[in-house]
């Protein structure tokens, strides 16, 4: 008998939460889904989970198993036991939870609304189908697959901390615009999606990536549309100029030059942020942290310019 | 009570795409008991049928010949030849609103084979076709959302009608457990089928009958439910799809002797057969004992297909073997066996989506300002068998056509009285009865019962020692129902009362299945008897309508509209 451990919570009945412990006997095949299934059925009716397709593509049974997100359905119970044969399912992070299980998707679903999700073209359509080339149709491929189940969006570590932040799956769903070629709102897309709360309040911890049930891997998609918005000269945002002054100084130096970089992120024009550095200047100095006024470039500066020119061809 | 000048039920294709045709002029509202974008259109994977040309010649006609006799001529041919004819349009709008296909090296939308079909015309976005259709509609949804009200995870009880006019829902709110009245001026039912009546199934657990039952109870009849096709590969033991797609990008089915055992069912299309046809032959090779080792199952072969055409054209398909088995396709077998997948029949409709109630004297009779579409309705374009990727062109066409159809009738139609609180107190005394049962039973084994009697019984193959044990054994079942225990008595999100609610909803269709499947002594499509195993013209060329009459089940018959194609013999 293995234990699956559930974090229940029910307000018509208690204010908080807790964990109860079920006793299932895990039979091979049995996915994650099968053993709530075993337990809902069989031992206690009022536990409560999404659930529809169980095949991985109506994204409705996402849940924490040991921790981390991911679809109930898809994976197989005996891979998530712990060294004591227990597995622990929690709701998704970054939502509130209604019931056990169920959490609210209503901030999920105004942010995907927030990015526009809908093709823009104001040409009158072809009598037949618009062309796209499969390489066209390649780079909006990954991002199509999205299912909407909210595992990137649970476990985003940008989010935990800044709710105003659009979130894995949102900025997924705009690349799957920005980069459609049958698109006409690029620009205006890519200028959107630079302004606070969007892709460069990605912290590229990569923690989206590795939840993602499908190929559809926000942090790619995130970093696809930064390189659409540099490409296009979107550069008056923070997160353009860090991004530029960050390269700049590699590819001149092989090092970062940390003097130079909160200035030119800010912008030399931006005297409010400008002074806004003031004081962390100061508290660095007094503390002994400031790094060497004069930046030397690294011994092996010649390899770092080989990488940047094979990079640029 | 909540109004809307519409009320959709269901949110995939049909029910979204016929929104789009509603909501510049009125007031809809679109309901469905999972989030839109989870509705289980989105589980279709191979493609959608238009007859494009841009793999070859093609023909709106040859797809309509094909759609005739792949559905063993039981197919209405005016609503297939008006079918056949919008396919190639509604792939291009679709594809103007931003849907994703996989492109043909030109830049055209890709086509590939399929079961039944004589040319490649299969469209499609890798082997994710549903889901990038399901997506597009929702984007245009969002895009209209000031016009369209989502009632996401709310549930349908009931449908209020006086038996000739429709004039309403009583839904519930499953978060909040409130039950309220939608009274509408007209209302689409697009709910989707019923698979899980079934014990191997492809479906989903939101495919329960819920609105093909609601309709029945309103006096409406049920068209052609005998005819539930099954999908030849369903994985082995958890019956979820892996697409036709894979045979039709080369995969063939290898018995428990390693032979190609299609050589011997259909020796000219081989594993590109239609559907009714592969699943007999592999339910013939695992009863005569030549499945794998003597078990229930055969075996899908892509290792030939090579690891760079599966993850251009079945990546989805690979993973899912994966993570369901543990068998990657591109070097070892996939178990597969039949699996219940969908619903032919359902609520009559004409071809405009028009709920019909009867026939009599060769004139229909409407309900009023009641529509329907998609797998839940019977138009009838699949006859006795479904094609692959025929459903989600019926889902978009007919979507469309029942909005159209609502919007000429809202010009004229105004809202029909209804008595608020008899609706609900008879929905209410359903759940009280439940509550109050004495909890001798669990619905659990009720269920798990109702699915293998189905499958067992009434499977693949028929005959009417079984079928007559069926629904006895349904019956037997729906009494013990009555006695079922709850465990959940509370008001927010009680997952537990919808699922006994479907599964009341469950026990009924079976009943109407397996009655239907028992009064049709022939073989058809994917009706199949083994004790009238040839398809008998003179005395069943035609459609089945049960009736509800009190408790008891009554079966009339309808006449198959022929126009171009006379019934031949089906081979293939």
């Amino acid at each position: 008998m293995s234990v699956i451990k559930i974090k229940r919570f029910n307000p018509e009945k208690r204010k908080d939460s807790y964990f109860q412990e079920f006793n299932v006997d895990l039979k091979p095949g049995t996915t994650l889904l099968d053993a709530l299934n075993e337990i809902k059925w069989e031992q206690d009716g009022s536990l409560t989970y999404r659930m529809s397709c169980r095949s991985a593509i109506c994204g409705s049974c996402g849940v924490k198993a040991n921790g981390h997100a991911t679809l109930a359905c898809q994976k197989q119970a005996e891979n998530l036991l712990d060294k004591n044969d227990v597995i622990t399912v929690e709701p998704l992070g970054n939502m509130p939870v209604i019931k056990d299980l169920v959490t609210d998707f209503k901030q999920f679903w105004e942010k995907v609304d927030q990015v526009k999700p809908f093709l823009k073209n104001e040409q009158a359509p072809p009598e037949k189908e618009r062309n796209q080339s499969p390489e066209q149709f390649k780079l909006i491929d990954d991002s199509s697959t999205c299912i909407m189940c909210g595992a990137c969006y649970s476990d985003c570590n940008v989010l935990e901390v800044d709710d105003k932040f659009l979130g894995p799956a949102a900025l997924a769903k705009a690349q799957r615009f920005v980069g459609d070629s049958r698109d006409e709102d690029t620009l205006e897309r890519v200028k959107e999606l630079s302004e606070p709360g969007g892709i460069w309040d990605c912290t590229h911890c990569g923690e989206c990536v590795e939840r993602c049930p499908k190929p559809a891997q926000p942090f790619y998609r995130i970093k696809e549309i930064m390189t659409v918005a540099l490409e296009k000269g979107v550069h008056n945002n923070n997160g353009a100029r860090h991004a530029l002054s960050f390269t700049k100084s590699i590819k001149n130096s092989g090092l970062l030059n940390e003097n130079t970089l909160p200035v030119e992120s800010m912008g030399f024009t931006n005297i409010k942020g400008l002074l806004e550095l003031v004081p962390v200047g100061l508290r660095m100095l007094l503390k002994g942290k400031v790094p060497p006024i004069i930046h030397k470039p690294c011994d092996e500066l010649n390899d770092v310019k080989r990488i940047f020119k094979e990079l640029d061809q | 009570m909540i109004k809307h000048d519409v009320v959709i039920v269901g949110s995939g294709l049909a029910g979204m795409r016929a929104a789009l045709e509603l909501c510049k002029d009125h007031d809809v509202a679109i309901l469905s008991k999972v989030y839109p974008s989870r509705s289980h259109s989105g589980a279709a994977q191979g493609g959608i049928a238009a007859a494009l040309g841009n793999s070859g010649d093609d023909s709106w006609q040859e797809h309509m010949f094909d759609t005739v006799k792949g559905g063993d001529y039981l197919g209405d041919q005016d609503a297939i030849e008006e079918y056949c004819k919008a396919a190639p349009r509604v792939i291009y709008e679709l594809e103007h609103m931003g849907c994703i296909f996989s492109r043909t090296p030109e830049g055209k939308i890709a086509q590939r084979s399929f079961g039944g079909h004589s040319k490649p015309r299969a469209c499609f976005a890798a082997d994710r076709t549903g889901h990038s259709i399901l997506h597009a509609l929702h984007e245009q949804l969002l895009k209209n959302s000031k016009s369209i009200k989502i009632y996401s995870e709310w549930y349908m009880h009931s449908l209020i009608s006086d038996g000739s006019r429709c004039a309403g829902v009583v839904v519930s709110d499953v978060r909040t457990g409130a039950m309220e009245t939608m009274h509408a001026k007209a209302v689409i039912f697009c709910t989707g089928g019923y698979g899980r009546v079934f014990k191997i199934t492809s479906n989903a657990f939101a495919s329960t009958a819920d609105g093909v039952i609601a309709a029945f109870n309103a006096g409406v009849p049920l068209e052609d439910p005998e005819f539930v096709q099954y999908h030849p590969s369903g994985l082995w033991r958890q019956g979820i799809l892996f697409s036709e797609a894979a045979r039709g990008e080369g995969g063939t089915l290898l018995n428990g002797d390693g032979k190609r055992f299609m050589e011997t069912y259909a020796p000219t299309r081989m594993e590109l057969a239609p559907r009714d046809i592969v699943s007999r032959a592999e339910q013939s090779e695992i009863n005569e004992g030549r499945g794998i080792d003597g078990k229930d199952f055969v075996h899908l072969d892509l290792t030939h297909l090579g690891e760079a055409k599966i993850m251009e054209r079945l990546p989805q398909i690979r993973q899912l073997g994966i993570d369901f088995i543990g068998v990657d396709c591109v070097k070892d077998l996939l178990p597969i066996q039949p699996t219940a997948h969908y619903s032919m029949g359902g609520i009559p409709t004409d071809i405009n989506g028009q709920v019909i109630l009867n026939h009599g004297d060769g004139k229909a009779t409407p309900m009023e300002g009641y529509f329907a579409a998609g797998e839940c309705a019977c138009v009838s374009v699949h006859g006795a068998n479904r094609l692959g990727t025929n459903s989600l062109l019926e889902a978009v066409v007919f979507g469309e056509r029942a909005g159209r159809a609502a919007l000429e009738y809202l010009k004229t139609a105004g809202f029909a009285p209804i008595n608020e609180s008899q609706e609900k107190t008879k929905v209410l005394n359903q759940v009280e009865e439940i509550y109050q049962s004495d909890g001798s039973e669990s619905y659990n084994e009720v269920r798990t019962e109702m699915k293998e009697t189905m499958t067992s019984l009434c499977g693949v193959y028929r005959n009417e020692e079984n079928l007559k044990e069926c629904i006895s054994a349904v019956k037997d079942l729906q009494s013990r129902f009555k006695k079922g225990k709850v465990t959940d008595k509370g008001k927010l999100f009680n997952t537990e009362l919808y699922e006994i609610m479907e599964l009341g909803n469950m026990l009924k269709m079976a009943e109407i299945i397996a009655t239907s499947a028992l009064q049709r002594k022939e073989s058809r499509g994917g009706h199949s008897r083994t004790d009238f195993p040839k398809r008998d013209d003179d005395n069943f060329l035609h459609h089945s309508l049960v009736y509800k009459n009190g408790e008891e089940l009554e079966i009339k018959k309808r006449p198959v509209t022929i126009t171009k194609y006379k019934p031949v013999e089906r081979t293939y």
